[in-house]
């Protein structure tokens, strides 16, 4: 099997697995108990939590453990939100490819008479500076923009609008789940806020993450309950993944530019092999983008059987077409960037890991020609196109 | 579970009369670009009978294996059973389909029906001209 979804999630550390090992078989103790054996699962606990704020240039009492990136972004909104009300100020500015977990989380605070202004993301995935500095008015009460998109893997300009949003005292919070132990993140540097993080994007467990709260922001409690993580998250620590998360963060951190420097040559190599099939494009800023991250539209042809087809040959990726994302419409990230609905139909995500090597991105790019060169065959709307009685909507 | 039957995975990864008919009696087209499927039945008809169908489709997997599967049994039979094809004996001789890919069944089902309307607006056009 070669896999190549590591957007979706990421295969586990050997050392993040070994680490969390001890907290299942003997240090399972709870960290809230008083005695000594509770007392010791509290230390390893802490320890987790001075290691994660290290790497994210943060204070450790400003680190908060999650169930993970979704609940990160839900907290941090609503904080804010909750927050702005105090004051009067209810206009959130986002951008229009957000997660889900942040889009979905706006809705609902819309219905709560929040006002939303969502930013365009242009053509290439990446929002400006001035637009967010345009955008916010006296009632602004959060500025929350994704550190790097989850589908095309834009990166966004994070320090200059932190530093925007700072100097008009707005709050600033960045998912950063795809950006974490991938790119540089130094909290007080890009003036952030709040930001979250998931820990299996970067060889952690899943089922846990981090929210970051820069001292004197109030948390408001997502989940109710004892006086776990300074009474903003109840619920007894999930140790042995928030163990392997530390383990994990730590590692990709130490490993940054190494890790980064090999995905990126995989990356392009990959990217200058899938160039060559006609009528194909990349989506996403061409160098502003994840190390890991290729994704590209083949017109006349549908994501899913792609997708289908590269897994007969052993390949897992994603796919942004409606077929795959479970509603009517194809991927709204495709969408904002402008890509047509029929576009945005054949998209194939292939997202690398340092895991994977060359001998791979050749199978991959072998695979993908083969399997686009196939449906396209068997596709009515390519045939039509290559009569001339439609018009190619990719160079 | 995997998301389709065994049947599905078969005409997907093998499709029955893939392709196009030259000079075709019956032709039809239904879907959409925008939708992310189309289905192109191409018929050869002689007195009334199918003799020979091809597809082309545009789609998911289900859309591929549906417009195989639905060549495959409207192949030899007469026009009058072929008009009676619903998509729910596609979807049955398939195995099923899950609920959100039952379209593609209709899709079939429709483009079959297209391909008989064509058929019959050539044979009365050219029954008009004599």
């Amino acid at each position: 099997m070669i896999y190549a979804d590591n957007g979706a999630t990421t295969k586990i550390s050997k050392q993040a697995l070994e680490a969390m090992l001890p907290y299942f078989e003997s240090n399972w103790g709870n960290p809230s108990s008083l005695y000594h054996f509770g007392q010791q699962a509290k230390e390893a606990l802490e320890s987790a939590r001075m290691q994660i704020a290290a790497c994210l240039g943060a204070e450790p009492e400003e680190i908060y453990f999650t169930s993970g990136g979704s609940e990160g972004d839900n907290q941090a909104l609503v904080s804010a939100a909750v927050n702005g009300a105090r004051k009067g100020k209810k206009h959130i500015i986002s951008t229009s490819f957000e997660h889900h977990a942040v889009l979905h989380t706006l809705k609902k605070l819309e219905r709560h008479g929040f006002e939303v202004e969502l930013l365009d993301v242009h053509e290439n995935g990446i929002i400006s500076p001035e637009q967010v500095a345009n955008s916010i008015r006296p009632d602004t009460c959060l500025v929350t923009v994704m550190f790097a998109n989850n589908e095309i893997g834009s990166i966004q300009p994070i320090q200059a609008i932190g530093k925007i949003c700072r100097e008009k005292q707005v709050i600033f919070h960045t998912d950063a789940v795809q950006a974490a132990g991938h790119i540089p993140i130094d909290v007080v540097a890009q003036h952030i806020d709040m930001l979250s993080v998931s820990a299996h994007k970067f060889h952690g467990p899943k089922g846990i993450g981090v929210l970051y709260a820069r001292k004197g922001i109030p948390l408001t409690n997502i989940i109710e309950g004892g006086a776990q993580e300074r009474g903003k998250r109840g619920g007894t620590e999930n140790l042995a993944a928030v163990v392997g998360m530390a383990v994990a963060l730590k590692d990709a951190c130490d490993n940054l530019q190494e890790n980064a420097d090999h995905v990126t040559m995989l990356r392009e190599k990959l990217i200058g092999e899938l160039n060559k099939i006609p009528h194909s494009i990349l989506n996403g800023d061409r160098d502003k983008r994840l190390p890991g991250n290729v994704n590209f539209c083949f017109e006349g042809i549908e994501g899913e059987s792609m997708l289908l087809l590269l897994d007969d040959r052993g390949i897992c990726a994603s796919s942004g077409s409606a077929c795959t994302s479970g509603s009517l419409d194809p991927s709204h990230v495709l969408l904002a960037i402008g890509r047509p609905h029929e576009i945005a139909h054949g998209s194939l995500r292939l997202s690398l890991s340092e895991y994977n090597t060359m001998e791979e991105i050749n199978q991959i790019a072998e695979a993908v020609k083969n399997v686009v060169e196939y449906l396209r065959g068997i596709s009515p709307l390519w045939h039509e196109k290559v009569a001339g009685k439609r018009e190619f909507l990719l160079p | 579970m995997a998301l389709y039957s065994d049947k599905v995975m078969d005409h997907f990864r093998n499709p029955r009369n893939v392709g196009s008919i030259e000079n075709a009696d019956g032709i039809g087209e239904v879907g959409n670009a925008r939708c992310g499927d189309i289905m192109k039945i191409y018929l050869k008809i002689d007195d009334d009978i199918v003799t020979d169908v091809k597809f082309e489709t545009f789609g998911c997997g289900s859309a591929i294996a549906s417009s195989s599967m639905a060549t495959e049994l409207i192949k030899g039979k007469p026009l009058s059973e072929v008009a009676q094809l619903s998509n729910k004996a596609v979807t049955e001789a398939l195995d099923g389909l899950p609920p959100h890919k039952l379209h593609c069944s209709v899709l079939a089902e429709e483009a079959i029906q297209a391909a008989i309307d064509d058929y019959h607006k050539k044979t009365e056009a050219i029954v008009q001209q004599n």
